[in-house]
């Protein structure tokens, strides 16, 4: 095969997003129909939002029936930390013509880490190289889910407390924003600006109210945070 | 919701999505990231992630018995796993199993 190099070291990167995407999907899908929602639902939003978190986060916007404008707002915001991931590959997808649609398309938290992190090795074709590695990536994301909805809508188990892996999920993100600040400010002001929203907003508008809360608050103490 | 509401909600959130991924390569790759977002990208992730914490629990109420303490638990068993360990699928398999034991049997 003309790519052989190509695919089979963008499937040897990929083998731990395998694990993570393989059990997330599965957990995704399994919750997805618990609440009744079509199996088939898994597989489309994998294949057209491919994004973890907010893929969760949707469950509850259907629980909710939010309203389009709310979902819009509040997907911006959570996967507003993907418009940085950008920044640093435009330079490495520069050259990958017409399979950069797809590349940016697939940028996840952890096929951006994967670009990142590794070194180039100058004799693999890097256009091919990215674009299996994305590809990859998706594919586990697409079965796990799919997976996880088909089991979870033919085998009847109990799966009450299963939505804690969302918030499992946040916990460790949230330790690993920590360890790359190592400044408490930030997580005070999601804290406060969260909790008020919880106690004085619908829940339907909560998320959006405590985001813009934030916001607030961020710049509000911006001289501070970017003192230390 | 209804069938059409689910795939407009699916539609959006996959527009939105995108927009956020696309947004560097159409406005950034020949200028430089102006100072007020270069603040926002080092802080923001982190204030959200807090929200969503606290927003992916919101449906638990404080004021009545076992008042959260399920919920509260299983995240510091989390923080736990995640600090000793170091995995994040441990931390959230774990975690998540922690936490349908104690709402399933006690």
């Amino acid at each position: 095969m003309k790519y052989e190099r190509e695919l089979k070291t963008a499937f040897k990167i990929s083998i731990p997003v395998m694990m993570g995407y393989g059990v997330l999907g599965f957990a995704f899908g399994l919750l997805l129909v618990s609440f009744d929602y079509s199996w088939y639902l898994a597989p489309i939003m994998s294949l057209f939002i491919y994004a973890g978190a907010l893929q969760f986060l949707a469950i509850n916007f259907f629980n909710l029936k939010a309203g389009l404008i709310d979902i819009a707002i509040a997907s911006w915001f959570i996967n507003l930390r993907q418009s940085f991931y950008g920044l640093s590959l435009i330079k490495r997808f520069k050259k990958t013509g017409n399979i950069k649609a797809y590349l940016i398309f697939g940028l996840t938290d952890e096929t951006y880490a994967l670009l990142t992190s590794i070194k180039d090795d100058e004799q693999l074709k890097k256009k091919y190289y990215y674009f299996f590695l994305t590809a990859f990536n998706q594919s586990y994301w697409f079965i796990g889910s799919t997976i996880g909805a088909l089991v979870g809508s033919n085998i009847k188990f109990n799966t009450a407390g299963l939505e804690f892996s969302l918030t499992a999920l946040f916990v460790v993100l949230c330790i690993e924003q920590y360890k790359n600040l190592q400044n408490p400010i930030p997580f005070v002001i999601g804290a406060f600006s969260s909790f008020f929203a919880l106690i004085f907003i619908p829940s339907d508008k909560m998320l959006i109210v405590s985001i813009i809360i934030a916001l607030g608050l961020l710049f509000l103490f911006k001289g501070k945070l970017e003192n230390e | 919701m209804s069938n059409i509401e689910l795939y407009l909600a699916i539609a959006v959130m996959a527009g939105v999505n995108l927009i956020t991924r696309v947004f560097p390569f159409l406005f950034f790759a020949k200028r430089d990231l102006p100072k007020s977002l270069v603040f926002i990208e080092k802080f923001f992730p982190a204030v959200i992630m807090t929200i969503l914490i606290v927003y992916s629990i919101k449906s638990v109420d404080i004021t009545i018995p076992p008042y959260g303490i399920k919920e509260f638990g299983s995240i510091l068993f989390v923080l736990f796993l995640h600090l000793t360990l170091k995995n994040y699928l441990i931390s959230i398999f774990l975690g998540t199993i922690f936490y349908m034991i104690l709402v399933q049997y006690i």
